[in-house]
């Protein structure tokens, strides 16, 4: 192993843990509040027949198609191209963040769809005949507990959307991946900068789900199995 | 003759095809404790839990306090005012479920002062100061900061008391407060009821406990599918019934539970 070649490429690929990181988060983020809306619309009449079209689709397809669909496949109709959108979907930063988030909301929603599920009547119950409105029981009751029984699922899907970053490196993102391939191109060392990369990811997945487990711990140190 | 606590006149009840409560009217005074017997089905919960609404009646009246609502169409839905009102009838009683019912994701303390802050906008410090009173009084104010599921049943129960207590409400119902309970958790929750009884608490009390229903209630209701079949004092309705059904379930009740 050739170290100065492994510290410049650890150096190299660092750079780009800013941009991994800043849409990892921002995609969660931004899919979980999309998340909490489709469940509240799913609660309507007729709400849950868009709800469901829109998991089924972004849950059914490739995040890598996704992102080229908003990329490119957007830029090509005139009407976006002559919208007040144009400067944001022209930026691959842009397209990659959105079309992140709205697969994250999708398998989000999903999983706070079982954690609302596991919410007992009889938590409801004691919040109606407390008096409270249907928007506090929601936001103090409801969520809440439903939020907590749904940690362990999530925790899996943010270290997927961790992963699944590295996918916006084809549209010329210079995140980890990006990055990696890059040097790969420019070296042809394929072996020890994906290596590296993959040692990297791992490292994150490892503190992220320290974190998450940490989380459990805090909001519920004796339900929900975070004994 | 002074405003009833609560009054219930007329109400009905269907589930389907099923009629669970035909016609029932009572009255709660001040002060008034009141026991609801009755075998399983008779519809004895059924009427309890139409008192604040989490079964919404077909027909009937039910008032708490100067809050009433009439309900004469099935097919409407209530109004905004209606619910409004609700709310206002809510506030004003405390509920203690069978299953305790209480919020996994808040310690007993924050179970407490939940309505207190959020619904009535007292103060967290006056209902912190409430709560570790009335957590004395249920004999918990150790547990204060523990979660639920760290609490045996009847511990839960107490905490439950406590936490309908803190509503500071004008009446208290339970619904079958101990029948969750193992048998050796039992007594400790009737103390706690029986102490409030003593305080005067208006309460209406649904339970299996024939010898606590008896000692603890001024007034006992024996329901039969859906009807008041037997009311009076306790000393009638258990010991002298007028219905023959009302008394060979007392009977058999007493016989299973001679303690009570």
């Amino acid at each position: 192993m050739d170290n100065a070649f492994f510290s410049q490429t650890l150096l190299a690929l660092l750079g780009g843990l800013p941009l991994t990181l800043n849409l990892t988060l921002l995609a969660l983020i931004g899919g979980a509040l999309l998340a909490v809306c489709f469940n509240l619309l799913r609660l309507t009449r007729f709400g849950h027949y868009p709800v469901r079209f829109y998991i089924w689709l972004f849950r059914g397809t490739p995040l890598l198609i996704q992102i080229f669909m908003i990329y490119y496949g957007l830029g090509s109709f005139e009407l976006v191209r002559d919208s007040v959108l144009w400067p944001v979907l022209r930026e691959p930063y842009w397209c990659g963040l959105i079309a992140l988030i709205l697969n994250d909301a999708a398998y989000t929603s999903e999983i706070l769809r079982g954690g609302l599920n596991a919410v007992s009547p009889q938590s409801i119950e004691a919040a109606k005949v407390s008096g409270m409105s249907s928007r506090k029981i929601f936001t103090r009751i409801t969520l809440p507990i439903a939020v907590r029984q749904a940690l362990p699922a999530w925790s899996n899907e943010v270290i997927s959307m961790l992963k699944a970053t590295s996918l916006v490196s084809t549209i010329s993102l210079m995140e980890m991946t990006g990055i990696a391939d890059a040097i790969v191109s420019s070296t042809f060392r394929a072996l020890e900068v994906f290596l590296t990369a993959a040692v990297i990811y791992l490292i994150l997945s490892l503190i992220v789900s320290r974190l998450l487990t940490l989380l459990e711990h805090r909001l519920s140190p004796y339900q929900f199995g975070a004994r | 003759m002074n405003t009833p606590t609560i009054l219930l006149s007329n109400i009905k009840k269907r589930y389907g095809g099923h009629e669970v409560l035909h016609d029932i009217s009572l009255t709660a005074q001040d002060g008034d404790v009141i026991s609801l017997i009755g075998s399983s089905g008779s519809g004895k919960s059924t009427l309890l839990r139409c008192i604040p609404f989490l079964e919404v009646p077909q027909a009937g009246e039910i008032a708490v306090g100067d809050n009433r609502i009439v309900i004469d169409n099935v097919d409407e839905k209530l109004s905004a005012a209606q619910q409004r009102t609700i709310k206002q009838m809510r506030m004003q009683l405390g509920f203690v479920f069978q299953s305790f019912n209480l919020w996994p994701h808040r310690t007993v303390l924050q179970n407490i002062i939940e309505a207190p802050v959020h619904v009535q906008g007292r103060s967290h410090k006056e209902a912190t100061e409430e709560a570790e009173r009335l957590l004395q009084k249920v004999g918990l104010y150790q547990k204060r900061d523990a979660w639920p599921s760290q609490l045996s049943g009847g511990q839960q129960q107490r905490v439950a008391i406590a936490r309908a207590l803190a509503q500071q409400p004008k009446a208290l119902l339970f619904d079958e407060p101990t029948s969750a309970l193992d048998p050796e958790l039992v007594g400790e929750v009737l103390r706690v009821i029986r102490e409030l009884a003593e305080e005067g608490r208006t309460m209406i009390i649904v339970t299996h406990e024939m010898g606590f229903a008896r000692e603890v209630a001024n007034k006992a209701i024996f329901l039969h599918q859906g009807m008041i079949e037997e009311q009076g004092p306790p000393e009638q309705v258990f010991l002298d019934p007028h219905s023959d059904r009302c008394r060979a379930f007392v009977h058999s009740h007493l016989q299973r539970n001679p303690t009570g």
